[in-house]
């Protein structure tokens, strides 16, 4: 399958179940081989928005298109365009790796040798090549999300979308995991929407995020653009000798305005990026040793809490 | 005691609270029975069925008392559940007297069946079933039903306490289940014929039934030894469930 | 089409034989029942007018209603589970038809239906039953009980589609029981002595359901027994068929 040159987009897409209105109104568009991470916390309506644009709940209202195709009348073409690895790994216990992507591939209509062909391959590309023949049920929950990527892939879709595919994973799995996306999409040009509620995994992984609130989009821009709206970074240095504090305070003045700091401490916010290596030098310069230097960045937390008054752990526990 | 009491107000409770933990056992013994006295009633007629007090009786009497074991093993797949949920070892750390535990566990496998006996008997009665016996022979009938219920769920318990799982439900189901079936179900033992005939002759349960049948008969049969076998069976799973109890206290839940 | 409900099927015959704990009991359970039942109610063959002097032969035919019942237990719970894990999700993205996934996940009941018909036939010929239409008969007994394991086993996939749960299914397992405990399992219906009972009785389709297979054994070439089992059976795979595929479309509701 070649790749489509058409990506994700949405146009007020609504979801409505009873009284709850999950989605309310989304515009979004995916790039073809961008890596968009859907950011937000439990209950936000991630999960629904993959369901509608992978075809499995249709739109209460607005339209969408996944590969050049409208998820609510093209359904087959866009389910032929996709592979999906949702929130559940969704695997049966009692089959195997193989067998399970034996099945995937039949049903996509991918037969003989080249079925096999794909098997191993995939097999081998997730790490799974030695367990193939297990049953699924033997597997740690970073082999079955491995393999449930490797299901995602067997009919070499164009554009994959993984709801939450590191939840539950100790860290050497989400690396690891985190390598095969990144992989996917600069290598092999597959669009990736990937829905996450990891700070971490948005800042690292994606091109751009979306941040979804109570069903409605908060924020959308490159990690960076969304930081950078919200704050500088902030430099704390704690002198080694309380009596260098005054001096300290001179130098740093140089580099931004002061900001909140610790007692003992002096802090300011840096007007750009490359500051602290310049600060470093200065205090090295003056000869002002520093028992601790902070810097901090703001994160995607902060924009989330600037947006929408809360933090997304905060958020969590409602 | 208090212990006991404790845990069995608890055990009530929560069957109260969850009507689908009710309802199976109370629904089975109604199903049976009507399959069983509406459906077989006609076996009366067969030379030699020498029960005067009409098919409903006969088969009521096996339904009490499989309503009654089972009413136990019900009780059990509770016990079980409650080790696997760690209740089971808060019991143990807080009760002074763990014998106690299996104690209250049997008053709530009794108050339970008790439900079901009123139910069950009411509905046989409105069936037409007919008494001959008497209020003595009456307290005999359901004074067996009673050792039954407390030997069906000390025996569940046992093995509850034992594996600690609900997965061992079958195990505590289908001993019961084989033991209840290979007595005189349909027909008394002396219609049997064949292998079951004598595996039924042997069966501690057939004598509790034939004791039961001539109770509701008003023709009271085998009664010591009846009794003498519930009580033998009574004493064998207590000591089977105070076994299993201590299984689980070494085992540290 | 054909190729999709193989893929199903064939998956639903490998899960299902891989869990011993879940086909053993339905195989063995009704084989204890007819032991202990073509006993126990031996002396019912000495009722005037019963159609047979082995009520071994008799009851026969009820273990493979039991059976399918069981297997149809099996076939609602595995469904359910794969709601419940996502898997029909997974199903769902690929190109397999809705009506492909609905017959291929009968697989395993069928195959399990399979088993158990020659198993109890096997049993009962072993200990005597002799089958009054021959290789034929024999030939059709099989076909019919495992056409009824396909139609108990759709009937449990209904309840897992409306139930989504393993426990939803199972909960449903005492009232199926009834219905087929309130039939011609023990006696002939002409037998049943108390009314209403021989009425529900007359009315219950699995009454006929096991006199079909009954007259196979007992009776002889009985077109009349043959057609109403038949027709009662193809009608419960209709129906449950029909309520399957209407639940499918709610629980699986992809574009």
């Amino acid at each position: 399958m070649s790749r489509s040159d058409e990506g994700i987009e949405a146009i007020g897409l609504r979801r409505q179940f009873k009284d709850v209105e999950a989605v309310a109104g989304i515009d979004l568009r995916v790039l073809p081989g961008e890596i968009y991470g859907f950011l937000g916390p439990n209950g936000a309506g991630k999960s629904t928005t993959v369901h509608m644009l992978t075809t499995l709940l249709p739109p209460s209202g607005g339209r969408a298109t996944v590969a050049g195709f409208d998820v609510a009348k093209q359904g087959p073409q866009v389910r032929a365009s996709i592979g999906a690895a949702l929130q559940e790994a969704a695997l049966d216990p009692f089959l195997t790796g193989a067998e399970h992507l034996r099945l995937q591939a039949s049903l996509h209509g991918i037969r003989g040798d080249e079925r096999k062909r794909l098997i191993a391959q995939l097999l081998d590309r997730v790490g799974l090549a030695s367990a193939g023949n297990r049953k699924v049920r033997t597997y740690s929950g970073g082999m079955k999300r491995r393999l449930d990527l490797a299901l995602a892939l067997i009919h070499d879709p164009s554009i994959l979308f993984l709801d939450e595919p590191t939840t539950g994973l100790d860290p050497q799995s989400r690396t690891a995991l985190w390598d095969e996306v990144g992989r996917l999409a600069r290598d092999e040009g597959v669009t990736v929407f990937l829905t996450t509620q990891y700070l971490e995994e948005a800042d690292v992984l994606a091109d751009r995020v979306g941040i979804i609130d109570h069903g409605r989009i908060v924020a959308e821009g490159t990690p960076a653009q969304l930081k950078a709206q919200i704050g500088k970074p902030t430099v704390e240095v704690v002198p080694e000798s309380p009596d260098e504090l005054e001096r300290l305070r001179t130098l740093l003045r140089r580099f931004g305005a002061e900001t909140a700091a610790r007692p003992g401490a002096f802090a300011v916010q840096l007007d750009g990026h490359g500051a602290l290596p310049e600060v470093v030098r200065a205090l090295d310069g003056e000869n002002l040793r520093a028992a601790q230097i902070n810097l901090h960045e703001p994160s995607l937390d902060d924009v989330f809490l600037a947006k929408t008054g809360r933090t997304l752990e905060g958020a969590e526990e409602e | 005691m208090d212990v006991a009491l404790g845990l069995a107000h608890r055990q009530i409770t929560v069957l109260f609270k969850n009507p689908s933990l009710f309802i199976p056992p109370m629904l089975f013994p109604l199903m049976n029975f009507m399959a069983f006295a509406g459906g077989l009633s006609r076996l009366r007629h067969v030379p030699g069925f020498d029960f005067q007090g009409g098919y409903t009786a006969f088969q009521f009497v096996f339904v009490l008392l499989q309503s009654a074991a089972f009413g136990g093993v019900f009780a059990g797949f509770g016990v079980a559940r409650d080790f696997e949920r760690g209740f089971a070892r808060r019991l143990l750390v807080s009760a002074p007297k763990r014998g106690g535990i299996i104690v209250g566990y049997a008053i709530a496998a009794l108050v339970r069946w008790a439900m079901i006996a009123v139910v069950l008997t009411t509905v046989a009665l409105i069936a037409g079933m007919k008494i001959g016996g008497d209020g003595v022979d009456l307290f005999g009938m359901y004074g067996l039903a009673i050792i039954f219920n407390q030997v069906g769920l000390l025996w569940a318990c046992g093995v509850a306490m034992r594996f600690r799982s609900v997965q061992a439900g079958p195990l505590m189901q289908t001993p019961v289940f084989m033991a209840l079936f290979l007595a005189p179900v349909y027909v008394p033992l002396d219609l049997l014929q064949g292998w079951i005939h004598d595996v039924a002759r042997l069966n501690p349960l057939t004598f509790i039934l034939e004791s039961g049948r001539g109770f509701i008969e008003g023709r009271p049969t085998q009664v010591v030894t009846a009794f003498a076998l519930a009580a033998a069976l009574f004493v064998v799973f207590a000591a089977w469930a105070r076994t299993g109890l201590g299984t689980a206290e070494r085992a540290g839940s | 089409m054909t190729q999709q409900i193989w893929l199903i099927a064939r998956r639903s015959i490998v899960r299902t034989f891989r869990q011993p704990g879940t086909w053993i009991p339905p195989l063995t359970f009704p084989l204890m029942l007819m032991a202990v039942n073509s006993n126990g109610l031996r002396a019912a063959t000495h009722l005037p007018g019963f159609p047979t002097d082995s009520f071994l032969a008799f009851f026969l035919p009820f273990s493979f209603l039991q059976g399918a019942l069981f297997a149809s237990g099996i076939a609602g719970v595995d469904l359910a589970r794969d709601i419940d894990t996502g898997f029909l999700n997974r199903l769902a993205l690929t190109p397999v038809r809705g009506s492909a996934l609905l017959i291929g996940q009968i697989g395993g009941a069928v195959g399990l239906g399979t088993l158990q018909a020659c198993v109890y036939l096997s049993v009962g010929l072993a200990f005597g039953v002799h089958i009054d239409t021959g290789v034929a008969g024999a030939f059709l007994i099989l076909l019919l009980a495992v056409l009824i394991a396909t139609g108990w086993g759709t009937l449990g996939l209904w309840l897992a589609l409306r139930t989504g749960s393993g426990e939803g299914v199972q909960s449903q397992f005492p009232l199926l029981f009834f219905a087929t405990f309130i039939s011609s399992m023990n006696l002939p219906r002409n037998l049943i002595e108390v009314t209403w009972f021989r009425d529900v009785a007359t009315v219950n389709p699995v009454s006929y359901m096991i006199e079909g297979l009954r007259s196979l054994v007992i009776t002889g070439w009985d077109v009349q027994a043959l057609l109403l089992g038949f027709g009662f059976t193809f009608a419960l795979i209709a129906v449950s068929l029909g309520l399957a595929g209407r639940q499918l479309k709610v629980r699986m509701a992809r574009t």
